[in-house]
């Protein structure tokens, strides 16, 4: 066990655990942030993308003990004071999602996208969710989602 | 107060969003049960093996673990899977236990469960489990299987299944196909072709899960399914647990594309062994799990005989179909072709029609309905074979379809399928779809690079598709030995608030029947969307349902809504005669509201719902209830069809194909939720549009799967894709009230052939006429580069 101290979601937390046990399975079997998902084995979903410092990251790709010392954002921490962000209220304005099992990653990645990169062309959205599959949508919406964001806060 | 149909039609935003987007989902793997305990499933790595000897003890004295169980030590125990559809009386089929017993039938079969406390504990046990297999010879590939030169499963002689004919002459619905293709033979045009439908993996974005808890008097099961009720009777007829104690809850559920229309074995066993520890288990699958184990699609060959006049008229169309079940026939596995064989002749008039399908066992993962279910099988074909009859003769594809599809003042018509399409308007979609496309424009811009001899040829595909949706009367299913039938029930309960809390028997998991379902009864309640709530997807909540699929939601659980709507202001009727003090032929009830003609008085729904609630001022014998059911059996299968084309770049040096443009116009009838359908739309297209370029499950010539994670599966990415166009025409069906058609498989059904048409329509001058699915760089490049010396390229 190592001990590993961190901050999720605003809120400081303190806990042992294994060094084999992932971020992903951290922030959902021991902190309930089930709002993070997991889609695959091999990270090329992008299903359980967290923050790691106001970076994204693949929370599968990531032991827990690496996060010693980090801030973590994760969907359920997006949203401040009841606020929604501005691009989960785009997702849900452009229909962005179907079974929204993608969402929180997607999410957590464009959000990352736009920071980066707050006026991006269609085909730099196409580039920058490429670690991001979904299943539902054909993408279509999400990209409209990603550019009705980037409008608001440019605009 | 909303006021008459304000809501369908009405882009509303999805009521599912909320949770969706905050991450307070619902998702079955995120359930916690006090004591609960996980279970690791070991799974044979060979396709076909003996079972030797299974050693538990390591793993059962590993830490944690609490049992491990095989086959031989659950024997009845453990039930065995149903097949509901054996579509012929002599159907050849293996019993399907959930997990082998003695003998291994495909790489990835459960040969033993470990329990344990927890799911890491579990799995590190189960690489512990000590089996000792005997290699057997693996039927693989589908053609030799036909053929029985290597038995799947020796013991039943064959690995023919069962084999399934429709016959125009025979039954009546037309003349004699071979006939017609002798006729075409001495004096017109045969086209003969073999399609190859590759395998593919449904993918859905959540892996499947299932938690059971056996404590108190019923047993709850949750699972990301497609379909809890069925799951419900096919668990109480196989386990031997009364129906009324067993409760079947599909929570949040990340997609299913049919890949969650199943009942699996990884249900059946968290069943058996909750049941026999008297404790919750929950299994989660793995990615990798899921694709080599979770049911696949398609997987077909396809022999095809069109035959026409010299002028381009169809005259008939002969099919003969392959269809790899896989290791067993799984829930409707078997009847996948059998759906496919009512749409080949699309919608095209022609008058002989001949189909014919020898389903068969293999030692691969089963198959079963994969979004479209048949129907994107048929579709490919027909549409690719007129693509193939225009270039014989020479003319524009669009032409040659013209010529031969029903047109719109021929509706209704019965097809030599025997189904009666009940409406449509194949020209208008078609104009409307060329208009968007710059259809010309595209056509002159190919002449003019085939002229330069440009090396980045430019290819039109076109589908002009139709489906059948809305699965679907019950008299049809129990022709076709179906063993369920295709109604579909909803019930209306008016709270004592007013508001009104809605139940399907459909169970939505990403299409957003909560939002469009409150619009339905919003509109013929009169009440405000908001104070509309739609529960689904629970059998103690929705006790009867037969669940999504085949675009059935809508069409047949929208029209139960309607109709359980009605009932409820019927009810409503006398109470507001009476509450009125009016009399009944005196009310009408328009925009919520009931009002005496020619006065102002008048009463909201939802007041008449609370003074029902009080029941103090009733009528005489009149029940304090205004809540209503209903159960729609439909009397026929809906028709939506649609116009797509799309424009591919092909690099001739390399093979590449980049799409280009992408236009659909689709006829699904009335919409009630055009955001909702756009995205539907667009997700079926990106799914079919995979078929054709990327996806394919390959497996080794040991029956080892080899795209079995997603490094190897290739799901499309956000940039592999591009943006559509999509636009609708409208002829409302006219066998339901709202008019609605099913627009949940549309896209994938038409993408396919549209973009292999204009792949191959990119390189037809190069003399190439075919490239088999998925239409790789690979596969392009040597069907250019070696069309001289053969004819096309097949593989
Ligand atoms: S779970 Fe798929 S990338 Fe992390
Ligand atoms: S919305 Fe279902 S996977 Fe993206």
């Amino acid at each position: 066990m190592t001990r590993i101290s961190l901050t999720v979601d605003g809120q400081q937390v303190v806990d042992d655990v294994e060094p084999r046990m992932l971020l992903v399975q951290y922030l959902r079997e021991r902190l309930g942030k089930t709002g993070t998902v997991i889609g695959c084995d091999t990270s090329n979903c992008g299903a359980c993308t967290v923050h790691l410092d106001g970076r994204s990251v693949k929370s599968c790709n990531v032991l827990a003990v690496q996060a010693d010392g980090s801030e973590v954002t994760t969907i359920e921490g997006l949203a401040s004071n009841g606020q929604l962000h501005p691009v989960q209220e785009a997702f849900r304005e452009c229909h962005g999602l179907q079974c929204g099992f993608c969402t929180p990653g997607m999410i957590m990645q464009s959000v990352d996208l736009l920071e980066e990169n707050p006026d991006p062309t269609e085909q730099e959205i196409r580039l920058g969710l490429e670690g991001n599959l979904c299943r539902c949508t054909g993408y279509h919406n999400i990209v409209r989602s990603v550019q009705a964001a980037a409008k608001g806060a440019t605009s | 107060m909303t006021t008459t149909a304000t809501e369908i039609g009405r882009d509303r935003r999805r009521k599912e969003d909320q949770r969706l987007i905050t991450g307070r989902t619902r998702w079955t793997d995120n359930m916690t049960l006090p004591g609960m305990l996980h279970l690791a499933m070991v799974r044979s790595p060979f396709a076909h093996a003996r079972i030797t000897s299974i050693d538990t003890s390591a793993a059962a004295a590993a830490p944690n673990v609490v049992s491990v169980v095989t086959g031989a030590e659950l024997g009845e125990e453990m039930g065995v899977l149903i097949n509901a559809w054996p579509i012929t009386p002599d159907q050849v089929a293996p019993v399907h236990t959930p997990m082998a017993v003695d003998r291994a039938t495909f790489a990835g079969e459960i040969v033993a469960v470990v329990v344990a406390r927890s799911a890491a504990a579990a799995r590190d046990a189960a690489e512990l489990v000590d089996v000792e297999y005997d290699e057997l010879p693996a039927a693989l590939d589908l053609k030799e299987a036909a053929a029985d030169t290597v038995l799947a499963h020796p013991d039943l002689g064959t690995n023919k299944s069962a084999y399934w004919v429709f016959d125009s002459a025979a039954a009546g619905t037309g003349g004699d196909v071979e006939e017609a293709i002798g006729t075409a033979r001495a004096d017109g045009i045969v086209i003969e072709r073999e399609y190859r439908q590759q395998r593919l993996i449904p993918a859905f974005m959540e892996p499947r899960s299932v938690v059971v808890d056996p404590t108190g008097e019923q047993l709850t099961v949750w699972s990301a399914t497609q379909i809890p009720h069925i799951l419900r009777f096919a668990m109480a007829a196989t386990l031997g647990i009364p129906e009324s104690k067993l409760r079947v809850i599909a929570p949040d559920v990340g997609g299913g594309f049919g890949g969650k229309l199943q009942t699996t074995p990884e249900e059946w066993l968290a069943v058996v062994l909750a049941r026999r520890l008297g404790k919750p288990v929950k299994f989660t699958e793995t990615r990798s799990e899921s694709l080599i184990s979770g049911h696949h699609g398609r997987d077909q060959w396809q022999k095809l005989t069109l035959a026409a006049t010299k002028d381009g008229t169809v005259t008939g169309l002969k099919v003969e179909l392959l269809a790899d079940l896989g290791s067993h026939v799984s829930l409707v596995g078997g009847g996948v072709p059998v759906l496919g064989a009512f749409m080949f002749n699309a919608i095209y008039k022609f008058p002989a029609y001949h189909f014919a399908c020898q389903t068969v066992l293999t030692n691969k993962t089963w198959t079963d309905a994969y979004r479209g279910a048949g129907r994107p099988e048929a579709t490919f074909a027909i549409e690719r074979l007129m693509d193939e009859l225009a270039a014989e003769l020479g003319v524009d594809p669009l032409v040659v379809r013209e010529q031969n599809w029903i047109k719109h003042e021929e509706f209704p018509f019965t097809t030599v399928a025997g189904l009666e399409y009940d409406s449509g308007n194949y020209e208008a979609a078609t104009a409307r779809a060329k208009e968007l496309f710059g259809y010309d424009e595209l056509r002159a811009e190919q002449q003019r690079r085939r002229d330069a001899d440009d090396p980045v040829q430019l290819g039109i595909g076109i589908s002009t598709f139709t489906e059948m949706c809305g699965l679907a009367p019950s008299r049809v299913l129990g022709q076709l030995d179906y063993g369920a039938g295709g109604w579909e029930h909803a019930s209306v309960r008016m709270l004592a608030t007013g508001k009104v809390e809605v139940i399907t028997g459909a169970s939505a998991h990403g299409q957003g029947h909560e939002t469009a379902f409150s619009q339905i009864v919003a509109d013929r309640l009169g009440v405000a969307f908001e104070d509309v709530e739609v529960l689904h997807g629970d059998t103690q909540i929705a006790a009867k349902g037969l669940d999504t699929y085949g675009s059935r939601s809508l069409v047949v659980g929208g029209e139960a809504l309607v109709r359980a709507a009605d009932k409820v202001i019927e009810k409503a009727r006398p109470i507001a005669a009476h509450l009125l003090e009016a009399s009944v032929e005196d009310l009408e009830f328009s925009g919520g509201t009931f009002s005496v003609r020619g006065t102002d008085a008048g009463m909201a729904i939802g007041e008449i719902a609370t003074a029902v609630f009080a029941a103090h001022n009733l009528p005489d014998g009149v029940e304090p209830s205004l809540d209503s059911d209903a159960t729609y059996d439909p009397v026929n299968f809906s028709f939506p069809h649609g116009t797509h084309l799309c424009a591919v770049e092909v690099d001739t040096e390399t093979g590449r194909v980049r799409m280009r443009s992408y236009v659909c116009v689709d006829d699904v009838g009335n919409i009630i939720n055009p955001l909702i359908v756009a995205g539907q739309v667009h997700g079926g297209l990106v799914q079919g549009i995979a078929q054709a370029l990327w996806e394919e499950a390959v497996y080794d010539d040991s029956g080892t799967l080899v795209s079995g994670s997603f490094v190897d599966y290739l799901l499309p990415t956000a940039a592999d894709t591009i943006s559509f166009e999509i636009d609708h025409t409208t002829t409302p069906s006219t066998t339901n009230t709202l008019g609605t058609k099913g627009v949940g498989e549309a896209g994938t059904i038409a993408s396919t052939p549209a973009v292999v048409n204009a792949v191959v329509d990119a390189v037809r001058h190069l003399g190439v006429h075919d490239i088999a699915m998925p239409c790789t760089p690979e596969r392009v490049w040597r069907a250019i580069h070696m069309s001289s010396s053969a004819e096309g390229a097949d593989q």
